[in-house]
């Protein structure tokens, strides 16, 4: 056993049960969770179980709520109560027990309740409101704040209470626990209360609880990124921890921000390699080794760590070439520890700027991975081939025989590894092979996922590679068939825009498309009703479309086995309208009058609204040839459709409706929402509001009636659905036009383009390139061999056919030997692109654009303005590509000073919070004249920076607040920044947590070119947060007619509604006891020249404008109040070194954001 | 990691320690899922699967199963070592560890995982004479308090 295994052992005694000892932990089993446990496994059937265990946990309801139970017995209850859930039994009753046995036990009965609270509560709603429907039954033993409290902050209350409480305390054990179980099921929204004493914990003398503390940052981090943002450095502090336990904890962290933006840790690297260095090197106490081999499991997080530094970087790779190499080399006992580490070794070699020496063996290693008799290694062996067989592919051929092996191997995991292994070398030449080994797999495979994906990949190595049309129209059935009705929507609208475009060749076209009609008849004759839905809908259209291309087919045969689709049982109504769909293209009349005739009459009737058009359609279409050729012409080539994803054209309708008194549109969510509200249960006794379905509110539902003028809400809805527009795009569409190209190019382009990243890249270095030639020259001259073997050695060589000549080709930097087969006309994606261009003009309207974007598509619009729209957007496209290659230029010029503002996170960060970085210089100069619009009213009063928002082509939004005595004055400017008038300008604002009211628009409906119109808003504060946040949309007209939006957020800190509180300390006194809602805390104080308290006082009185009542001996009252009304008050004490401050205040949370405040305010001295 | 479980080879569910949040009911559809899979495979298998979204890691100790659900990127042989780890603490304490032992103790096992794995990240434990005296303190403390609450339980306090 090693050294660390017996450390955390002579420890564990005091951590876990100090009542007994390790030799006595089988005492307990006379216990009555030892009887309850010997009687299950007396026991015979499972409905003698289930009697058992409801007995069991009546008799535990009836102990755990009775009065006389000590909080030893407790204790035990509780352990009962967690067997029980275990067995899968519900006993939330007990889930109240276990948080006021984690708040009153002793150390050692807290441990239980706290194990048992975090067994039992997670953030899942529904548990929520389990335990406050305990609360109201059982109401026993909690503090009367809890009834007057919203739901959602009861349990959180009780959490935070607890966790501050034993945060707070001094004995040890405690805060280790409370550290444990913050991080493990602490709510989000509450992060902010709990934060600054977990951080405070990073101080801490003792090593474990720094550890604990940083690992609970790391779980936060995860949770919710943006609230430990400002404790960065704190986080670079525990990275230089003199404990190797803390920087060890810390790495956690570094690996997940590096993850996100590894630019901005480039300057670690050094320090990186240098820990790796000393590890590698056994420069740490023997302590950490596990196995003799030291710390492992900081060398794999170092290496990880390393990889994504690493990664497209040829400078900052070399700085770790040297480890790299020593750890290869060190780790080389026998032993899966080892294997673990040169397993990330290798991934990390094989992820950086290559280096010729370090990827020879990083191969080797591979090799002894494949070839290990372990599978376990193996199966890993596999994997890191599949990942390096694109920049290696010769690798692959060396282990040729073994991948044989795998393929055939007993388990189906190593095979379906293989497979994917497979995968990746496809090519034209193997491609039949390794499809027919992967449809192999799907037919024995069980498990849904794995069906789905190979399912994809299947269709797409048949798309990409097939050698024929027969091949192909089969490989396709097959996927149609086992893919069933969970493959991704994509295959089969992917399949069938292939047929419809066609390709190059006129004749060809007509081949596939009669192969596949040939393919789906017999089909149709046979079983229909085991076929999957997608490829009934599949078969349905190819025989609507295409069906006249076999001329010795009647249509009215087709039409009889399509209707014969629609008499099965289990056809949903999606295939029916498709099959509906196809039997129209079909109709002649005459003698298929009949069958049509029937079937119309049929659904014409239906419930189904889209079949019931499809029925009226049909019968329409086939009394009237003539209209039929004209809307469905046969063999038409599907043509570009402008989708007016706006719905502008319903504007008038919508109008009318509306005058006529038609109810605004509501989206589906907010529709739902409200009939949730109106279900749920009833607020009243909580007052407040609820915090969880307002959250979940997106911006455009709140607007607010008062404000929806006619106009508003047609351009609102509008604005609404064009949001969306990339997905109603393709139902609304209809059946007929879900082929046209709008729909799936969205979905095609990003495949292909993945695709074209697969093609082998040619990195390695001219040595290689000259070993690698070699070796495939020695390849394909193999000794003769016995039988089976020889078969094997006709599946490698169909199977790594082509690999060899593609490694060699593609390490020169040549595209692919064969040509693709299904190659789209080059037309199709010149209007793919253009497409796109459309998607980020959506885009941009949807997420605020940055500055660099916002100017370009000015200059864009000045000199398009006249043109038709879409004339401009396939311009605008053009340049805007050319755009962002400058954008790029520019954002890494500035990458060094500005940092973390790489192009992709300015697309997307415009809230103020974020603060106007030296890449906003155009919003700087605009700010200057913004100054002057500032209302003459206000001008006398401070105000905030004014601040960037958003902007788009025509309008520049910024904001800045505006401090009055009983409220805050938002001030936004609209500035028209285009050449032309823009018309029916609203501006909506909203917040959560604010009152907003307007105050003063000098919005006037139309603004002119180049002027700017203010907006100037009230703001209260409805519910306190540390950071409230105002939320606003701008919508207008263009000249050209079409209705737009602006959105954008504003963030307030709540300091800025912090007035100061005159009181005298009598009426200080008899509020102190009248407010419910408290909470303490330990501050720093401020050590100058002055004395610590008042000179903490005062800073606080200067940072938050609060006003000190009176200052005695050692302690201070301070009081101050949300703008008019909602005081807190604030008790502080000098103690042992800290401040303790104690504030409380009718409102829920504003205590706690306050505190935050404050602790902010003292840091930042 | 997300998840770790431990069950009998009868399919019984032993512990169950989850991560990140997920609801009630996915819990179970799961665990009962993950069971059936597991104990379907045979004993030369491969310790490592793919499973939804997830690799799972599992390893079979005498008949108890314990089994982990790592992230796409992480390492699946130090997850084994994990696991070996934490089936080396749980012997270490019980004494050479048996099933019972976990079924009967399984509060304690709760603790000692605990305090070996915090937030689904191991937790390095080392430094021999810190822990030693946060122990002694807490023995001590412990010692004082445990007499009383044993009169309170007399109901003499």
């Amino acid at each position: 056993m090693s050294d660390v295994v017996e450390k955390t052992l002579t420890a564990l005694p005091s951590l876990l049960s100090l009542d007994s000892h390790p030799g006595s932990a089988k005492l307990s089993s006379t216990s009555k969770l030892g009887n309850l446990i010997r009687g299950i496994t007396e026991l015979t059937s499972k409905h003698e179980e289930e009697k058992l265990i409801q007995h069991e946990l009546l008799a535990i309801k009836e102990q755990v709520s009775s009065p006389n139970t000590t909080m030893r017995q407790m204790k035990e209850l509780m352990v009962r109560s967690i067997y029980c859930e275990m067995l899968g039994y519900e006993a939330s009753f007990s889930y109240i027990h276990a948080i006021k046995l984690a708040q009153q036990g002793t150390v050692l009965e807290k441990r239980v309740g706290y194990l048992a609270v975090s067994l039992f509560l997670n953030e899942s709603h529904e548990l929520l409101l389990l335990l406050v429907n305990t609360v109201l039954k059982v109401g026993v033993g909690l503090h009367n704040i809890h009834h007057t409290m919203p739901k959602r902050e009861f349990r959180i209350f009780d959490c935070r209470v607890l966790c501050s409480q034993d945060l707070q305390s001094t004995n040890l054990i405690e805060v280790c626990m409370a550290l444990t179980v913050v991080s493990q099921m602490f709510p989000k929204d509450m992060i902010p209360a709990i934060l600054p004493l977990v951080e405070e914990k990073l101080n801490h003398p003792k090593e474990i609880i720094r550890r604990k503390a940083v690992l609970a940052l790391y779980k936060f981090y995860l949770i919710a990124p943006n609230q430990v943002q400002h404790i960065h450095n704190k986080f670079r502090k525990a990275l230089c921890d003199k404990d190797p336990g803390v920087m060890t904890a810390s790495l956690h962290i570094y690996l997940q921000m590096i993850q996100e933006n590894p630019e901005a840790y480039k300057d670690l690297t050094p320090s990186f390699v240098t820990i790796l260095k000393q590890v590698v090197g056994g420069k740490l106490p023997m302590d950490f080794n596990y196995h003799t081999v030291p710390a492992p499991w900081l060398q794999i997080q170092l290496l990880r760590i390393l990889s994504l530094l690493g990664k497209n970087d040829q400078s900052t790779s070399e700085v770790m070439y040297e480890v790299l190499d020593e750890s290869l080399q060190r780790a080389e006992m026998n032993h899966n520890i080892t294997y673990a580490i040169l397993y990330e070794c290798v991934k990390c070699i094989y992820t950086i700027h290559p280096k010729s020496h370090l990827l020879e063996k990083a191969a080797k290693c591979i090799g002894n991975f494949v070839l290990s008799p372990k599978i376990n290694l193996k199966y890993l062996g596999l994997k890191a081939l599949t990942y390096v067989v694109q920049q290696d592919p010769k690798l692959a051929l060396q282990h040729q025989m073994t991948i044989i092996e795998c393929l055939d191997h007993p388990d189906l995991i190593i095979k379906r590894e293989t497979l994917e292994l497979l995968f990746r070398i496809t090519n034209g030449q193997n491609v039949t092979v390794i499809v027919e080994k992967m449809l192999e797999f799907l037919c024995i495979s069980e498990d849904d996922h794995t069906t789905i994906d190979l399912v994809g990949k299947v269709a797409e190595l048949a798309e990409k590679y097939a050698p024929d049309n027969e091949w192909f129209i089969e490989t396709m059935n097959t996927v149609f068939s086992l893919g069933g009705d969970m493959m991704q929507p994509d295959i089969p609208n992917s399949f069938l825009k292939l047929l419809s475009e066609g390709f190059d060749s006129v004749e060809e076209d007509r081949k596939l498309r009669l192969f596949a009609v040939n393919s789906y008849i017999p089909l149709l004759r046979g079983e229909p009703g085991k076929l999957p839905q997608r490829f009934l809908q599949v078969i349905s259209w190819v025989l609507g479309e295409y069906s006249h291309l076999r001329e010795d087919l009647e249509p009215a045969e087709v039409l009889s086995l399509l209707a014969k689709l629609l008499d099965m049982k289990n056809s949903s109504s999606e295939t029916k309208s498709w099959v509906l769909m196809a039997m129209t293209k079909l109709c002649k009349g005459g003698a298929d009058a009949s069958v049509t005739q029937e079937v119309s009459e049929t659904y014409s009737s239906s419930l189904d609204t889209v079949l019931r058009q499809r029925a009226h359609e049909l019968q329409y279409l086939s009394q009237d040839p003539e209209l039929r050729a004209r809307v469905l012409p046969r063999g038409a080539k599907p043509e570009t459709l402008e989708v007016d994803s706006s719905l502008s054209f319903l504007d008038r309708f919508v109008s009318e409706a509306l005058a006529a008194g038609a109810a605004p549109y509501k989206p589906p969510h907010q529709w739902q929402e409200e009939l949730d509200q109106s279900k749920a249960l009833s607020l009243e006794p909580y007052g407040l509001s609820l915090p969880i379905s307002m959250s979940s509110c997106s911006i455009t539902d709140r607007q607010s009636p008062t404000l929806l003028s006619m106009s508003s809400g047609l351009s609102g809805d509008s604005a609404d659905l064009s949001h969306k527009g990339g997905s109603s795009a393709l139902k609304l569409d209809g059946i007929k036009r879900v082929w046209g190209r709008e729909g799936y190019l969205a979905q095609r382009e990003p495949v292909e383009e993945a695709a074209q990243v697969e093609v082998p890249s040619p990195i390695q270095s001219p040595g290689r390139q000259g070993e690698g030639d070699s070796l495939h020259s020695q390849t394909p001259t193999q000794t003769p061999t016995p039988e089976p073997e020889q078969e094997k050695q006709q599946l490698a060589s169909s199977l790594f056919v082509g690999l060899a000549s593609q490694s060699s080709v593609s390490l020169m930097g040549k595209s692919e030997p064969t040509p693709q087969r299904f190659r789209r006309k080059a037309k199709g994606q010149g209007l793919g692109s253009s497409f796109n261009a459309n998607e980020q003009i959506s885009s941009s309207l949807i997420s605020p654009p940055s500055a660099v974007d916002n100017l370009l598509c000015n200059n864009l619009l000045d000199s398009n303005n006249s043109s038709e729209l879409a004339e401009q957007t396939s311009q605008l496209s053009q340049s805007l590509t050319t755009a962002n290659g400058t954008c790029h230029a520019e954002a890494e010029l500035t990458e060094s000073d500005t940092k973390g503002c790489n192009p992709a996170l300015r697309r997307d960060n415009c809230v103020v919070a974020a603060g106007p970085g030296p890449h906003n210089d155009p919003g700087r100069l605009t700010e200057v004249c913004l100054d002057s619009y500032l209302p003459a009213e206000l001008s006398g009063l401070s105000h905030s920076e004014i601040a960037p928002l958003c902007a788009n082509q025509s309008l520049n939004l910024s904001a800045c607040h505006v401090q009055k005595e009983d409220s805050l004055i938002l001030v936004v400017f609209i500035m028209n920044s285009s050449e032309s008038a823009i018309q029916q300008m609203l501006l909506q604002v909203d917040s959560e947590e604010l009152e907003v009211s307007c105050l003063c628009n000098s919005l006037a409906g139309e603004v002119t070119s180049h002027s700017v119109a203010v907006g100037q808003y009230s703001l209260t504060v409805k519910r306190p947060a540390v950071h409230v946040e105002v939320v606003g949309t701008v919508s207008y007209q263009l000249p050209a007619g079409t209705s737009q939006s602006l959105q954008f957020s504003y963030k307030v800190p709540l300091t800025s509604f912090i007035r100061p509180f005159v009181v005298s300390t009598e009426e200080y006194g008899t509020m102190w006891l009248s407010f419910s809602h408290d909470t303490k805390q330990n501050l720093t104080l401020i050590n100058d020249n002055q004395e610590p308290l008042t000179a903490t006082l005062n800073a606080l009185k200067k940072k938050l404008q609060l006003h000190v009542v009176e200052v005695i001996g050692m302690e201070g009252i301070v009081a101050c109040r949300l703008l008019q009304d909602l005081p807190c008050l604030m008790h502080c004490r000098v103690n042992a070194g800290w401040l303790a401050v104690w504030l409380r205040s009718p409102v829920p949370d504003l205590p706690d954001c306050l505190i935050y405040h404050c602790q902010r305010a003292l840091q930042s001295l | 990691m997300r998840f770790m479980l431990l069950f009998s080879r009868q399919g019984k569910l032993r512990l169950q320690k989850w991560y990140t949040a997920t609801a009630e009911r996915d819990k179970k559809k799961m665990v009962r899922e993950l069971m059936q899979i597991v104990l379907a495979r045979k004993p030369k298998m491969c310790s490592f699967l793919e499973w939804r979204d997830l690799k799972i890691v599992y390893k079979r100790y005498a008949s108890l199963y314990f089994c982990c659900a790592i992230e796409e990127q992480d390492n699946e042989l130090i997850t084994l070592e994990v696991i070996h780890r934490f089936v080396e603490l749980l012997d270490k304490y019980f004494g050479s560890v048996c099933e019972l032992d976990i079924i009967f103790n399984f509060e304690k096992a709760y603790f000692i995982l605990d305090e070996f794995l915090m937030g689904g990240e191991i937790q390095d434990t080392s430094k021999k004479s810190v822990l030693k005296a946060i122990e002694q303190a807490d023995l001590l403390q412990e010692e004082d308090e445990s007499p009383r609450s044993v009169l309170e339980e007399m109901g003499l306090a």
